[in-house]
């Protein structure tokens, strides 16, 4: 290709001759020009053709110069690969390294490195789209003095007028227009000008969602801390959508050789970028657009031949214009086919009937270039995402909105607005109402323009020049199998064709019958033409299954007892587009990348890990960690030459033996405050605190209203009104919400307020037998006696550090423990002064998993590990928690045919008769004999009936052997009974016991 | 497979023919229970004078929103019969409806992050292998060798301690099951008909006797609700009520990729499961929207943490783009277990409440509520989820035990 350029105009478009850029496109060096596409230099330098097609392999070329291009596909090579990029919305910069795709990608396996970040923004007025229509209504909004945000996807604003520099705008040559209202917003204090912003999202309350290229277009210089794409959360009081139009191919043999182009994207590339796509043109058209084409082409000194499918009538006035102006003008007469295979080397032009048949010989007429305009379909994509109405336009050939959303409005091309006037008044005239409809008008009291918008109204139709709705042209050799509907996905006319003969009706199946609009142009191209060649192949009985609800779909249709209109029953095969409908409009309008949703939540901020105010000494003291819902929680506390299993066993002798401590901060806890607060723990524990003493704890269970066990935690009464309540540490946030549920929606009436204070304390526990000296050397003022200080009470107090304590005396171990309570900050402290007090005896911490030990020899459940939703208090042999003469959540379910008599998953403690083993938890526990001849290898022939699984199981110090727990079928009726436990293919003996193994008297609780 | 070549569909699929005054049994639903089901009326109990009414196109709801994932590796005894039978019958579905439907055994693998994660994933693979069930628990290597995309990498937030796997399970392309029962039962003689709503019941002395429709009364032996989330408005209209809740379910693609995810991965922790089906999109599954309701679309936010998910676990993905969102429907019951099984109106019967597990169901259901409809009476398969576990208690909670999404 070299560095020529030799397509380039010597004059005219919107790039930067004095910067040359140059990219590389599988391996040749190409040259551009700052402002250009990777689209535009590949024209300007003659190049076309591009990857070939996804499954049948023909050759493609550029079809358009816009985000809807099916064919056009590149990777960028870099610092993470990044492919399936359309090279006509790529802008070209240095450095570019690229690779044609085949309609393939190919994912980069290294870790992105690139910053993606997010804003989050409110603003009274947001308008999508900056071309006439777009900046028009930003430039009226922003002149109330309202806040603006205006998104444009281009590098560059102005829209459609990017490729008509020249024509003249207000009395300015477009270019220059824009350049005057870019500078009108920018000096505007409340707007801001988002270019390289895809608005692709459009959500309830105006909430629109779009995605920002920040820093590939600066050339590396964008800087530290700039993050390469940022996604834009902008919540619009108003929003006004000036999302434009697409241009429609026209279904033909051999439609998809390079050299066919979408004719607004020759006027495109040669206003916007002076690049000439063919020397030697056919511009084809069914609508006056295409004309504009023909003029462009002229003008940069190429020949044009005019071929329009209507035949007088509409087209009459535009075709006289161009016959005027020298140009060839066939009408009533189509392409009907091309020779050439990677390049167009002629178009065969023949007269057509009123179905697209050919009608005499075709004439053969060389070429290179075949510009096509099937009409215009309005780019309704954010409208429809939020269920905007469409309705099919006979006039305009599109679907076009019937009304804007609520609190929305449209202007310009997206209603069909398709001249630059048009779209000027209707643009400043929704830019007035929407910023009027949040409370701002001009300071000036008077319209900036005259806004005839009733004028506009009834030009519209005209001013499109009706469309000619040829759906599909016969070839010279009949057959439709080159007939291209769907260009990215391969799809034919003859698929369709082959989706109503298999008895496809609705628009849907023949979407997923063909794949087409499946493609990342998701329909732009092929969409609306599938939709009007079904309106050649269905019938009036057809129609009868034709489903109801599809989005430009005549509500009509569908309606019981008769066919919709435009579809005789049982006669003529005339339905219209609307009878049809389209498939559904998704977010996102254009394919944005996975990493830029991320934004900065990727890594360590993927969920910010919660870490407690003693977590650095943690970690100074070699702490292996567990992740416990967000927390970074002690694990084990290994000392040199230890594994896990002998930390732990050291941790348990130092719990039951001495003293040991742990950071339990991670506990969720909950304050819940007001008149009715006793009344309300009454309704939500199984168990009663109402008349719990000021001063007192108690262990409470929650449960869900089918009766299962859902958390647990000790509550402490600190005064008349106010409780204070822990939960397990993964289920705090779930608790708060459970309780706020309650209170808000089902006992609005009760005076109760709950409020996490999570955050706010950091808790020491202080474990074992000498637990009492150490917690008297912290608190001197504190009477620590047995008498004085009774289980389950607290007591607030000031520590020797000066530091004020809130002391429970609780216990999860079964042994004399306390829990010191003190403000967050001072929770390390306290951490190191238990620590210091401790010396002397040897205080050792301990982490999780010692604490899973500890308890489970006392048989104390944990909530998620012990039980899984399946529970109840009584399975766990809790009966005595649960109160027989309150009401509370899940009562009633106990008197459920389930929870009566046998049969019920209880917890049990299960020996291994081999006390060494350790049974992995979640192994599963049959009845002896039942595994017949399975032996563990592969797998039995039959459902082995299972009686429950271990829940916990580990190695105890205090007895000298493994256990576990577990919840098995009638277990308290078979303790004593050998069962087969079943893991990794093999089985093992164990007995079944009474849960409580350790200190079944409780006696070890007062020291 | 190659993944630039595609199989052709039958020429031929469904006929498209008027209501009929009367059948022995109307389906409500043309997803892919209702014609699965209809499909094995014809088949297994030689009832063909049955109509499958559907209010809008075959296979438009959630056959068409799923993320297609096949697999039968559930907790209780119960899920995992009905769905290992299901997943049995997906073994030989190609040959039996003569149709390539993509169906491929690439395995699912449900990573655990954290030791109760292990612990859980631990007990089903015990529970699983009992039950007949082809599971097995692996390390984090054995998870890189199955699925060389995972960064299992011991510094990430949540870092891959394991998983389970099922080599059997799988995936398969949605719509052309549909279409592949519906052409089947289509040549067996059911009447499948679209744009035909139900709109009231006729129910004489407790008895259902016909359903009116949008295109006139139709009487009926026997009416087979199979609605999903809509259920609850049809038992609404017949009288009673059915214990289901309707959230929106999002789920999304990229555009196409060679191919480079060769199996399934299901992480419930980090919430995410993703595949990449033949023709090389990322197919990913996002988690359900906590409000209820109707509407197939979701919020954002669910799909930008779907993302940061995506990327933590694949960082291949980074830079693949999100193509195409959209919402199912999902109606889940407060066990996360089905209903299927009589109901309080003689003559009709209800399934529903699959939640987001219906897909890979389709041929278990379709089989065990042919039979429930042909002899009135529960199969051995759905016996356990019927409606009276709601008052009974005998749930068969699956959310909670099993801990796996779907």
């Amino acid at each position: 290709m070299g560095a020529t350029q030799p397509q380039r105009l010597e004059v005219g478009g919107a790039i930067d001759r004095s910067r040359l850029v140059e990219l590389v496109v599988d391996g040749t060096t190409v040259m551009g020009f700052a402002g250009d596409t990777v689209a535009s230099a590949l024209v300007a330098n003659g190049a076309l053709r591009v990857g070939n097609s996804i499954y049948r392999g023909r050759p493609r070329g550029i079809l358009s110069a816009g985000v809807e291009e099916p064919n056009a596909f590149v990777l960028v090579k870099g610092e993470h690969d990044e492919s399936m990029l359309p090279a006509t919305t790529l802008e070209l910069v240095s450095g570019l390294d690229l690779r044609l795709l085949d309609g393939i990608g190919v994912l980069d396996q290294k870790p992105d490195p690139a910053e993606y970040d997010k804003m989050h923004v409110h603003t009274d007025v947001a308008v999508v789209g900056a071309g006439p229509a777009g900046l028009a209504a930003a430039r009226e909004a922003a002149a109330t003095g309202a806040r603006v945000v205006l998104f444009e996807q281009d590098f560059a604003l102005g829209g459609s007028l990017l490729a008509q520099p020249d024509d003249l705008v207000e009395g300015l040559p477009a270019a220059q227009w824009v350049e005057r209202v870019r500078a009108e917003l920018e000096a505007a204090p409340e707007v801001t000008v988002l270019t390289r912003t895809t608005a692709f999202g459009s959500y309830d309350s105006n909430h629109v969602v779009a995605v920002e290229k920040r820093a590939e277009h600066l050339h590396g210089t964008a800087g530290d801390g700039v993050s390469r794409q940022r996604i834009w959360h902008v919540t619009a009081g108003q929003l006004v959508l000036a999302t434009g139009a697409f241009e429609r191919p026209i279904v033909f043999a051999d439609n998809d050789v390079p050299g066919i182009m979408l004719a607004s994207a020759v006027v495109g590339y040669i206003g916007r970028y002076a690049a000439l796509p063919g020397r030697d043109a056919v511009v084809f058209t069914t609508n006056d657009s295409g004309y504009a084409a023909a003029h462009a082409l002229v003008r940069a000194g190429a020949t044009v031949q005019v071929v329009d499918a209507r035949d007088g009538g509409p087209g009459e006035r535009v075709a006289a214009a161009a016959t005027a102006a020298g140009l060839t003008v066939r009408t009533g007469s189509a392409v009907v086919g091309v020779d050439g295979d990677v390049a167009v080397e002629a178009a065969w032009i023949a007269r057509i009937d009123a179905d697209g048949a050919l009608v005499g010989d075709a004439e053969r007429v060389p070429c290179d270039l075949v510009a096509v305009s099937g009409g215009w379909t309005p780019n309704v994509s954010l409208h429809s995402q939020r269920q905007g109405a469409l309705h099919w336009d006979d006039d305009l050939a599109g679907f076009v909105p019937t009304a804007p959303v609520r609190d929305q409005h449209l202007a310009g091309a997206v209603r069909g607005t398709y001249w630059t006037e048009g779209c000027l008044v209707e643009g400043a005239a929704v830019g007035q109402t929407a910023a009027a409809a949040v409370g701002f008008t001009r300071e000036d009291g008077c319209a900036a323009t005259d806004l005839d918008v009733a004028a506009v109204d009834e030009e519209r139709a005209a001013r499109a020049g009706r469309t000619r709705q040829l759906w599909l042209v016969e070839s010279r050799e009949g057959g439709y199998a080159t007939h291209f509907v769907d260009l990215q996905r391969d799809n034919t006319a003859a698929d369709v064709l082959r989706a109503t003969g298999a008895g496809m009706r609705s628009v849907e199946h023949v979407k997923r019958y063909t794949s087409i609009s499946t493609g990342v142009d998701q329909g732009r191209i092929g969409a609306v033409n599938a939709i009007g060649l079904l309106t050649r192949l269905l019938t009036g009985d057809d129609a009868r299954a034709i489903p109801p609800g599809q989005p430009g779909q005549d509500e009509r249709v569908g309606a019981p007892g008769s066919a919709p209109d435009g579809i005789p029953a049982g006669g003529a095969p005339r339905p219209t587009p609307g009878a049809i409908g389209n498939t559904t409009f998704r977010a996102p309008f254009t394919p944005v990348a996975f990493v830029a949703l991320a934004g900065r939540s990727r890594g360590e901020l993927f969920d910010a890990a919660r870490t407690t105010p003693v977590h650095p000494w943690h970690v100074d003291h070699g702490a292996r960690f567990e992740d416990v819902g967000q927390w970074k929680r002690p694990w084990y506390y290994p000392r040199p030459g230890e594994d896990m299993d002998a930390a732990v066993a050291r941790e348990c002798r130092a719990a039951r033996e001495g003293v040991a401590f742990m950071d339990a901060t991670t506990l969720g806890k909950i304050e819940i405050r007001g008149g009715d607060a006793g009344e309300f723990l009454n309704r939500v524990y199984t168990n009663a605190f109402k008349k719990l003493a000021v001063g007192k704890a108690r262990y409470g269970v929650m449960c869900k209203p089918d009766g299962m066990v859902f958390d647990d935690g000790v509550v402490l009464r600190l005064a008349e009104d106010r409780y204070f309540a822990t939960t397990t540490t993964g289920g705090a946030a779930r608790v708060l919400e459970w309780l706020e549920e309650w209170s808000q929606t089902e006992w609005p009436e009760l005076d109760v307020v709950c409020t996490s204070v999570t955050e706010q304390w950091a808790t020491v526990a202080v474990v074992g037998p000498r637990s009492r000296d150490v917690i008297a050397r912290l608190a001197p003022d504190l009477d620590v006696s047995k008498e004085a200080f009774g289980f389950m009470e607290f007591r607030e107090t000031v520590l020797a550090s000066g530091i004020p304590a809130r002391i429970c005396r609780i216990t999860f171990s079964g042994e004399l423990a306390f829990e010191i309570n003190v403000p967050t900050w001072f929770g390390l402290t306290v951490w190191e002064d238990v620590a210091a007090a401790g010396a002397d005896f040897d205080i050792t911490p301990y982490g999780t998993e010692t604490m899973h030990v500890l308890r489970a020899e006392k048989a104390y459940p944990i909530v998620g590990q012990d039980t899984d939703g399946t529970v109840t208090p009584q399975d766990l042999g809790m009966d005595w928690i649960v109160s027989t003469t309150k009401d509370f959540i899940g009562k009633r379910s106990y008197s459920r045919a389930s929870h009566q008599g046998a049969g019920r998953k209880q917890l049990v403690s299960v020996l291994p008769v081999d006390r060494s083993l350790r049974l992995p938890e979640g192994a599963q526990l049959v009845e002896s004999g039942a595994l017949g001849d399975y032996t563990g290898e592969g797998l039995p022939a039959r459902p082995i009936p299972m009686l429950g699984h271990v829940t916990s199981s580990y190695h105890s110090q205090a007895l000298g052997r493994s256990f576990g727990l577990a919840l098995v079928k009638d277990g308290r009726n078979r303790i004593g009974q050998t069962l087969i436990a079943s893991f990794e293919g093999r089985f093992a003996e164990v007995e079944v016991a009474d849960a409580v193994l350790y200190d079944t008297e409780g006696a070890r609780r007062d020291g | 497979m190659n993944q630039r070549e595609l199989p052709e569909h039958p020429d031929f699929l469904w006929a498209n023919p008027e209501p009929k005054g009367s059948y022995d049994v109307v389906i409500v639903g043309a997803g892919g229970h209702g014609l699965a089901t209809a499909y094995y009326l014809a088949k297994h109990h030689g009832i063909t004078n049955v109509a499958v009414l559907e209010r809008g196109w075959i296979a438009g709801g959630n056959m068409a929103r799923n993320t297609t994932i096949i697999r039968s590796n559930y907790l209780w005894d119960e899920s995992a019969a009905i769905y290992e039978h299901s997943l049995k019958l997906w073994e030989g579905l190609e040959d039996e409806l003569g149709y390539d439907v993509f169906f491929s055994q690439r395995g699912v693998l449900n990573l655990a992050h954290t030791l109760q994660d292990v612990r859980d994933s631990v007990r089903r693979v015990e529970a699983n292998r009992l039950n007949v069930v082809d599971a097995e628990w692996v390390d984090p290597q054995q998870v890189k060798q199955l699925c060389p995309i995972i960064n299992i990498a011991d510094d990430i937030r949540y870092p891959v301690m394991g998983g389970t796997y099922q080599p059997r399970a799988g995936i398969a392309k949605h719509d052309w099951v549909a279409w592949g029962y519906a052409r089947r039962a289509s040549e067996l003689g059911v009447d499948i008909i679209q744009n035909c709503e139900v709109t009231g019941f006729v129910i004489d002395s407790g008895r259902v006797t016909g359903v009116e429709t949008s295109r006139g009364r139709i009487n009926a032996g026997k009416v087979a609700l199979c609605a999903a989330g809509h259920t609850s408005v049809l038992a609404e209209l017949a009288g009673f009520r059915v214990p289901i809740q309707s959230h929106p379910l999002q789920a999304l693609v990229s555009e196409l990729h060679e191919i480079i995810h060769p199996t399934v991965v299901m992480s419930n922790h980090v919430h995410v499961y993703v595949s990449q089906a033949h023709k090389g999109e990322l197919v990913m599954g996002a988690g359900i929207d906590s409000y209820n309701g109707y509407g197939q679309r979701g919020s954002f936010h669910i799909i930008e943490h779907q993302m940061s998910a995506a990327v933590e676990l694949f960082p291949a993905f980074s830079r693949a783009h999100l193509l195409r969102t959209w919402g199912g429907i999902v109606d889940v019951t407060m066990d996360a277990s089905p209903v299927m099984g009589r109901s309080p109106v003689d003559g009709m019967y209800v399934n529903c409440g699959w939640g987001t597990g219906g897909f890979k169901a389709v041929p278990g259901a379709g089989f065990a509520y042919a039979h429930t409809i042909a002899t009135d009476e529960p199969h051995e398969l759905n016996r356990g989820f019927g409606l009276d576990r709601f008052v009974s208690g005998a749930l068969i909670d699956e959310h909670g035990a099993a801990a796996v999404a779907h």
